[in-house]
């Protein structure tokens, strides 16, 4: 049974529901109203004259074999970046939550790389791998394995991946430990108490019981590497070599402000916002459902 | 009434204290992508003409690499935040000479500033770069250079080679390689800019099209044509070379001349102007030799330029367009630019520059600093050798990077690759095209 509450007259939801509503407009329907505006043009880049083009924008998108490889890229990038994030969040979190003496010191250590900004993330590895200068770079050489991501499509890939993931390493650390925190130990002890090793608590209880959270982090993490990892590409690798880490939102990112061709990525904008807008919906019909709050 | 007068004399008076207010100093500024030694000239330059007169005043700031500061350049003039002056490498020269009404013309700036200015002192090779061909300048030539080849003699010994054997062609330098590789050096080869080096420079100097309509400077209409048997040929060698470990590929820019004034590369094609940090960091003996070319063709033909241009952007007051036509006629004058010359390893662009350096007997004392403009002035120009004129030419030379990055990883032949490289390049051509009619 749900519960429903009835204003009289409309004024005060209005007013309630109005600030919301502002701010969606503001930040979310006249932006895209702009996007799909402006993915009818082709402008030049000072903004001196435009040209109506009809759907020729998405018409020299879709028959580019790079832009359509960019799809494939951002599936393999956004699926490893949630996946491997999530998994190192959850383990350190497990771990976290055993600790008896300096939890708190380990618990801000780990947090400790949400803090630094995706861009600044991205030349911080590429410090270390840098082909001449870098540490991580020169012990690989040491070992015998040359490495060159500038180069190297599969190098490149694994290092935005890395240099991604990593700050969100500590993001989810921090839902899962609270989730961790939030089990009542009364349950866990009884499985212990009737014989359920560490693993089988593991798996019948706990995660179960974090989905809700898993679900969540899923939800955002998804969207961080679709839409927020750009200055981690653009600072490490600029979506090369031969845009073999060229997502499809460092594209709107290049297009627009790197190559000053609006019109394109107006147009590009407009497919990811359908493309995020089906995968929401997909998450919250089929993958919801088997979440237990 | 008597109010309104009162209103109208105090304003008028306001304005009079305004006026001599503003006539104080007049400040304008100027975006460039200069940074380490070069930064530190290009400083120099400026606090020189700031302390030569106390009229004007420029304050310059740096804005990333050549292309990041033509599009913050782009960005700001279309939020009408734009600098005075817009530093705009070689390559932006046909999206700036297309945005007709972004920029005062050269000769028109210098017109009604009434600043004396004779673009017959610039050496034709550079300023046809930024010339209409109705011969009208459009823009000030600031830093040209053009690729030559660095040698460092030290590993040249070490590889069992005399340094200074003949390296004027591929094929020698081959040869070179084959012998630095057999005895152990790690990075026998490299090179900055490779498409501008070994692409753009490449078919001027072979004397074959870059794109059609001599290189675009004949009209918007032109394609490319840079996969000739003859580039393909070059490119093929490369890729080779990066194969068998001789080439060591650093990156699409001059990340390579790191490696090379760090002393572990053997052989690299760089920018003449790659001098001022050379000079400054090598801990052994360098060379400078002219860029090998085929012997199957002639003789070599001439290298174009790379580097900048300065232009002075739109919507700026008459007092502020003047100060910008008084610094820009400072930076042409003979001392400033003999001196530029000398310290940077760019080329002389006025002839008087380049003349004054010769007396002063700099040359002989830095041998191999004149290479650079020999090689550009050896010969009469041709359709095929007088530069390049090509739209969204920044985006197209990221396309021709990623293609070559193909052939050096081995995934893709330099046919395959240059095919491609035309091909995606040509759409953008188009795509220029229509938007600039």
């Amino acid at each position: 049974m749900e519960k429903r509450v009835f204003f009289k007259g409309w004024w005060l939801p209005a007013i309630l529901v109005a600030p919301q509503l502002l701010i969606s407009f503001v930040f979310f329907f006249y932006p895209s109203g702009q996007a799909i505006w402006n993915s009818l043009f082709l402008p030049d880049p000072f903004g001196l004259k435009t040209e109506f083009v009809g759907l020729d924008n998405f018409r020299f998108l879709l028959s580019d074999p790079y832009y359509l490889a960019s799809f494939k890229t951002t599936v393999i990038f956004s699926t490893a970046v949630s996946v491997s994030s999530m998994a190192l969040g959850l383990y350190l979190a497990a771990l976290a939550d055993r600790l008896i003496k300096g939890a708190g010191v380990y618990q801000t250590l780990l947090i400790w790389p949400y803090a630094i900004a995706p861009a600044i993330a991205g030349v911080l590895w590429l410090f270390m791998f840098n082909g001449n200068i870098g540490l991580a770079s020169y012990y690989l050489k040491a070992l015998g394995y040359e490495w060159n991501h500038t180069l190297k499509g599969d190098q490149a890939m694994f290092l935005v991946i890395l240099a991604s993931s990593w700050g969100r390493i500590s993001y989810n650390f921090l839902f899962f430990l609270a989730g961790l925190q939030a089990i009542p130990k009364s349950i866990i002890e009884a499985a212990a108490i009737d014989g359920a090793s560490f693993w089988k608590r593991f798996g019948t209880i706990v995660i179960p019981l974090l989905s809700p959270i898993t679900f969540f982090l899923l939800v955002v993490n998804i969207v961080y590497a679709f839409f927020d990892t750009f200055g981690v590409i653009h600072t490490i690798t600029s979506g090369g070599p031969e845009q073999s880490t060229t997502i499809l939102v460092y594209k709107v990112f290049s297009d627009g402000f790197v190559s000053q061709d609006l019109g394109s990525s107006a147009a590009q904008s407009v497919i990811l916002l359908v493309l995020v807008g089906i995968l929401t919906v997909i998450q919250f019909k089929y993958i919801e459902r088997k979440v237990h709050y | 009434m008597k109010t309104i007068k009162a209103i109208i004399a105090s304003l008028a008076l306001f304005s009079m204290f305004a006026g001599t207010a503003a006539q104080a100093k007049v400040e304008i500024q100027w975006w460039h992508a200069f940074g380490g030694r070069l930064g530190e000239l290009l400083d120099e330059q400026v606090n020189k003409f700031n302390a030569s007169q106390d009229k004007y005043t420029v304050v310059h700031t740096r804005k990333g690499n050549y292309s990041e500061t033509l599009n913050a350049g782009i960005a700001a003039f279309r939020a009408g935040q734009h600098p005075n002056i817009l530093m705009v490498f070689e390559v932006g020269t046909a999206s700036l000479m297309a945005a007709k009404g972004a920029y005062v013309p050269m000769y028109q700036l210098m017109k009604d500033a009434g600043q004396r200015f004779n673009p017959k002192g610039f050496v034709s090779a550079v300023s046809g770069y930024y010339t209409t061909t109705d011969g009208k300048m459009l823009s000030m030539p600031y830093n040209s250079s053009t690729p030559v080849l660095w040698v460092n003699k030290d590993l040249m010994k070490k590889a069992g080679l005399d340094p200074e054997m003949d390296l004027s062609t591929w094929k020698r330098v081959g040869n070179a390689l084959d012998a630095a590789k057999a005895k152990g050096i790690d990075m026998p080869f490299c090179t900055c800019w490779h498409s501008w080096v070994h692409l753009e420079n490449f078919s001027a100097y072979h004397n074959i099209p870059f794109a059609t309509k001599s290189n675009g400077f004949a009209g918007l209409d032109t394609e490319l044509a840079f996969n000739s048997p003859v580039h393909i040929k070059h490119i093929q060698t490369l890729g080779k070379w990066a194969q068998e470990g001789k080439f060591k590929y650093m990156g699409r820019r001059n990340e390579a001349g790191k490696n090379f004034r760090a002393g572990e590369c053997m052989l690299m094609t760089e920018s003449s102007a790659g001098y001022a940090g050379i000079k400054k960091e090598a801990k052994f003996e360098f060379g400078i030799r002219h860029l090998p070319y085929y012997g199957a063709t002639e003789a070599p033909q001439n290298t174009i330029i790379g580097g900048s241009s300065l232009w002075a952007l739109s919507g700026k007051s008459k007092e502020e367009n003047k100060a910008t036509a008084a610094f820009l006629a400072f930076l042409s004058r003979t001392d400033i630019q003999a001196k530029w010359h000398q310290d940077t390893g760019y080329l002389g662009v006025t002839t008087a520059a380049a003349s004054a350096t010769k007396k002063s007997g700099f040359y002989k004392s830095n041998p191999g600093t004149d290479l650079a403009g020999i090689q550009m002035m050896r010969n009469k120009v041709t359709q095929n050798s007088k530069g390049l004129r090509l739209g969204s030419f920044d985006q197209i030379r990221g396309i021709i990077d990623e293609e070559m990055e193909g052939v050096y990883n081995g995934t893709k032949t330099a046919q395959v690759a240059l095919d491609s490289a035309v091909k995606r390049g040509n759409v953008l051509l188009r795509r220029f095209e229509r938007a600039n009619k």
